[in-house]
């Protein structure tokens, strides 16, 4: 194409030039554009859903786990040294289900630290 | 042997290294893995970014991926001053990243599927909050626990719902990444082990048979490559954010 443009004479040459690139650089930004509309369109939410679900779903339930875990073993410890037998563990258990609930709840975003401390 | 799905997570001792007491501590499979990953990971950035070319390689376009992926991360969650620790964050991300692929390969052993590395490593990043907040913020540093607009008198309850929390994280911490690895290769060795039972029992049309886990054991290993690499990032951006309460506990 452009040994053709060529032999046909030389002022026309640099605007003929000028507006082929131009067309193609509209060309490939259109084609860009679409390329980054496409991955995101199709890889990005397919991905998510599948995963982050799955990942969610697990991140949420450890988080509930590790806050009883936490309750538990702090309330047994306490009871152990101070000799206060079921309270300890009791109370401790009740508030790392709190703690649990609380992690919880940050994870899923529903409640941001900010929110809480301000 | 190849039927038990456990058996792939047995530690292997190789060779003794030291004596301390009456235990003998022992260089095992696990042990070696790990300097396979970081000798590989070391190999791996010193080579890639050995011909700083403005056209990289594809070593070195995987190792700037690697870089510009960790940072964005930091960055996003800590802020720009998390970057100050990224060193800290790129090496757990990449070592944990090498650990789970290095696991995938067959015959070999996945170290982050024992729940003793998970819970080290973050323990480690529960103690550099720890540490690095109360050097840098003082005792300020416990204002994490005591959330302002709070009435005084449900604020113990608070108080103490806070700091179980707190300590909860390394437990969930450890857990997720080493549940999700365990879980994983046993399914694989499960579905694996079907197809041995179906060959045994039925000859010649168990092994046809044997087809359809063999097909699901493809797309679980799609699936456990995705875990992997996802699991090493959602350790990473776990760590950005418990580090981000070191850096501004207050908020």
């Amino acid at each position: 194409m452009a040994d053709g443009t060529r032999g046909k004479g030389r002022r026309k040459e640099p605007s003929d030039e000028e507006a082929a690139l131009s067309a193609r650089l509209q060309r490939l930004g259109e084609r860009l554009n679409t390329a980054g509309r496409h991955s995101e369109n199709d890889s990005g939410p397919r991905q998510t859903v599948d995963t982050s679900a799955y990942a969610r779903g697990f991140r949420l339930s450890t988080e509930l786990v590790a806050g009883v875990l936490v309750g538990a073993g702090l309330g047994w410890l306490i009871d152990r040294w101070l000799g206060t037998s079921p309270w300890g563990l009791i109370v401790f258990l009740m508030l790392g289900f709190a703690a649990g609930v609380l992690n919880v709840m940050r994870a899923a975003g529903v409640v941001s630290d900010r929110q809480l401390n301000d | 042997m190849a039927a038990d799905p456990i058996h792939q997570f047995r530690i292997v001792d190789l060779f003794p290294v030291a004596k301390i007491g009456n235990t003998e501590i022992f260089f095992t499979n696990s042990s070696l893995l790990m300097l396979v990953a970081v000798f590989g990971l070391t190999a791996f950035l010193v080579i890639g970014t050995a011909r700083k070319s403005l056209v990289p390689s594809r070593l070195q376009s995987a190792a700037e991926l690697s870089y510009e992926f960790v940072a964005t991360t930091i960055r996003g969650t800590a802020g720009a001053e998390g970057m100050r620790f990224f060193p800290f964050v790129f090496t757990l991300f990449m070592f944990v990243l090498t650990l789970n692929m290095l696991g995938l390969i067959p015959y070999s052993f996945t170290v982050t599927s024992h729940i003793i590395i998970t819970a080290a490593l973050a323990i480690m990043v529960f103690l550099i909050v720890l540490i690095y907040g109360l050097m840098r913020h003082g005792l300020h540093f416990f204002n994490l626990f005591v959330p302002k607009g709070v009435p005084i008198y449900i604020l113990p309850l608070i108080v103490a719902i806070e700091i179980l929390s707190f300590i909860s994280r390394p437990i969930s911490h450890s857990v997720r990444l080493f549940a999700n690895m365990l879980a994983g290769h046993i399914t694989l060795q499960v579905f694996a082990g079907f197809i041995i039972l179906l060959g045994a029992g039925l000859g010649a049309v168990g092994w046809i048979g044997g087809i359809l886990p063999f097909a699901m054991i493809v797309i679980l290993f799609a699936l456990e490559t995705l875990v992997a690499f996802l699991q090493a990032y959602v350790f990473a951006i776990l760590t950005c954010i418990y580090l981000n309460d070191a850096i501004h506990p207050g908020h």
